[in-house]
């Protein structure tokens, strides 16, 4: 309870308002309103189709909203508003914004024709500037922080999948966002190798980056979660602290969902 | 005979040391096909072999007379010299093509899309014809404002020669058969690529050549050198503009001067040859390079002894596991 609380007192960094999508005629995302706090851990769960991965990339610009808004440190995402219209922001203003924000996939998707060490290089000395040696010794730090000091040289195709989705995560933190999403980070790997993953996100939980995760483990969002939201046919059904979702869930839908992957 | 057993300490997988496995050493199968097979290729070798150098009619005398010519070696420059700067001006199109086929612009997917049409779906010997008459058809190049004034001109056979004209047949129509390449290379590259750049916040432009591109290059370059040796003895039409110092003309010249065509035939086919060995020489490292990554593991600059030893670890620990089973 006392975690929750410091939480509160925290400034707001992510705002979702009244957010709808559409893909053509369907209707993904109905109305979610979100709220994440500086330093939270903000878990969605729910069936695959209700819209969770939709919002997490409508955070990062890789899909357009449809209605609503998205700010992120009071910054309106995707658009600038004047004269009582939307813009559409410029790529390089899109790209700007991005960079604010990390993403982890779950398919990886780190560079195959790059080791380890040069898929976390890449955005910081071509995006950023920084000098070579210099992101080089950030990346290293970063590939030790993740428990890959010794595979700094390897190709993604040498690595097994959790060691690919540690680098990856090194890749996004090497850009120092202030944001992390997680979009079903260990839905792809070998249940043996989900625990690495996990425990690299339960650090940097503990160090005080701002997280969305959306995910299947109802272990994680249990132990790290600061709050859970539920979602379902591109609603927010429930959502709260985790314990008390998991432990005792109001809405019949989420009862019979936490049933079955419990 | 018996099978070494491998140098390696034989223990089970708790660790306690195990009698070495008495290894199967089982008789192959025979295939006496094969070496009927065999008989009878070497039979017809044997029979070119004998024709090759009986047979007066192939005039090794001249091929050897001529091999080294001044004509031939000049011919060779300037077939080389064709080959390449067609395929610089080919594969720049090319790139340009195919990314203005994924373009967001309706106008550049059409205009990519034409010019792809068109030069696919002309024989490349009329556009030969046609740049080697460009100067009938417009007798003076102008830049000036259209409907307007003219700011100054060139003479058009001035600036478009035998092998200017020559190098724009071969390379427009080359280009459009690359942006296809081109096109196919950047299509095979999983969309997630261009998803994670993009979410670190690269350009597009920079996501197109650093990430997108050098993967693409894996699907890109063996049909490009296909093209390329296709390329070099597309050459030898370029006497339609007509260009007159190819490897082919300087040949069919001599042959043509001397009454002997199957010799000359001979010494344009071994130059041929030779450059086309040199171009898949050069081909084999393009690949490798591209190939980093994906297709040669083995050359990646990770701790080799590690590597090594785990490779061996592993080997054995599969060896144990199916010879227990």
């Amino acid at each position: 309870m006392t975690l929750t609380h410091d939480v509160r007192t925290k400034e707001t960094l992510v705002r979702i308002e009244g957010v709808h999508k559409y893909f053509g005629e369907h209707h993904v995302l109905r109305g979610i309103d979100m709220n994440v706090k500086e330093g939270e851990v903000s878990v969605i769960i729910g069936p695959s189709g209700s819209g969770k991965s939709t919002l997490l990339r409508c955070v990062n610009l890789m899909e357009s909203i449809s209605a609503g808004r998205i700010y992120v440190r009071d910054e309106l995402i995707g658009y600038r508003e004047a004269g009582g219209r939307l813009h559409d922001l410029s790529s390089r203003e899109i790209a700007a914004q991005r960079r604010e924000i990390g993403i982890v996939f779950q398919r990886f998707n780190l560079f195959p024709h790059k080791t380890a060490v040069q898929n976390i290089i890449e955005a910081p000395t071509q995006v950023k500037k920084q000098s070579k040696p210099a992101a080089r010794a950030k990346a290293l730090e970063l590939l030790d922080r993740v428990g890959l000091a010794d595979r700094a040289g390897h190709y993604p195709a040498q690595l097994s999948g959790g060691q690919q989705q540690r680098v990856a995560i090194a890749r996004a933190l090497a850009m120092e966002p202030e944001l992390m999403l997680f979009d079903e980070p260990t839905s792809a790997l070998d249940p043996e190798l989900v625990g690495d993953v996990l425990s690299v996100m339960k650090d940097l939980a503990k160090s005080g980056m701002t997280m969305i995760v959306v995910t299947h483990e109802i272990g994680f969002a249990r132990e790290v979660g600061d709050t859970l939201t539920f979602m379902d046919g591109g609603v927010v059904v429930e959502s709260g602290n985790p314990r008390e979702i998991i432990g005792n869930p109001q809405h019949a839908r989420t009862q019979e969902f936490l049933s079955k992957v419990l | 005979m018996s099978i070494q057993a491998p140098d390696l300490p034989a223990t089970d997988r708790s660790g306690h040391a195990a009698p070495a496995p008495e290894l199967i050493n089982a008789v192959p199968v025979r295939h006496p096909g094969r070496w009927v097979g065999a008989a009878i290729i070497f039979l017809f070798l044997a029979q070119l072999c004998q024709s090759l150098v009986t047979n007066p009619n192939f005039r090794w005398d001249i091929v050897g007379t001529y091999i080294m010519d001044v004509l031939v070696i000049q011919g060779i420059g300037w077939t080389l010299l064709l080959t390449v700067l067609s395929m610089v001006l080919a594969v720049s199109l090319a790139i340009l093509l195919a990314f203005m086929r994924q373009s967001d612009n309706p106008l550049f997917r059409c205009v990519s899309w034409f010019w792809v049409w068109f030069f696919r779906g002309t024989p490349v010997y009329t556009q030969l014809v046609l740049w080697g008459l460009v100067s009938v058809l417009y007798p003076k190049v102008s830049v000036g404002v259209p409907f307007g004034p003219e700011l100054f001109h060139f003479s058009t056979q001035d600036l478009v020669t035998a092998g200017v004209a020559a190098v724009l047949g071969l390379g427009l129509n080359e280009s459009a058969y690359l942006a296809e390449i081109f096109r196919a290379g950047l299509k095979s590259v999983d969309g997630g690529q261009m998803e994670a750049a993009e979410a670190l916040g690269m350009r597009k432009s920079k996501i197109m050549w650093r990430i997108i591109l050098p993967q693409a290059m894996r699907v890109i370059v063996p049909p490009t050198g296909n093209e390329t040796i296709g390329m070099l003895k597309t050459t030898s039409l370029v006497l339609a503009v007509p260009f007159t110092l190819d490897l082919t003309f300087a040949t069919n010249g001599i042959a043509n001067r001397t009454y002997l065509p199957i010799p000359l035939l001979i010494v344009a086919a071994f130059w041929y040859l030779v450059i086309t060995s040199l171009l898949m020489v050069g081909q084999f490292y393009i690949e490798r390079h591209f190939g980093k990554g994906v297709d040669n593991l083995v050359q990646a600059p990770v701790k080799a002894s590690q590597t090594a030893a785990r490779a061996a670890k592993g080997a054995h620990a599969r060896k144990e596991e199916g010879e227990g089973l």
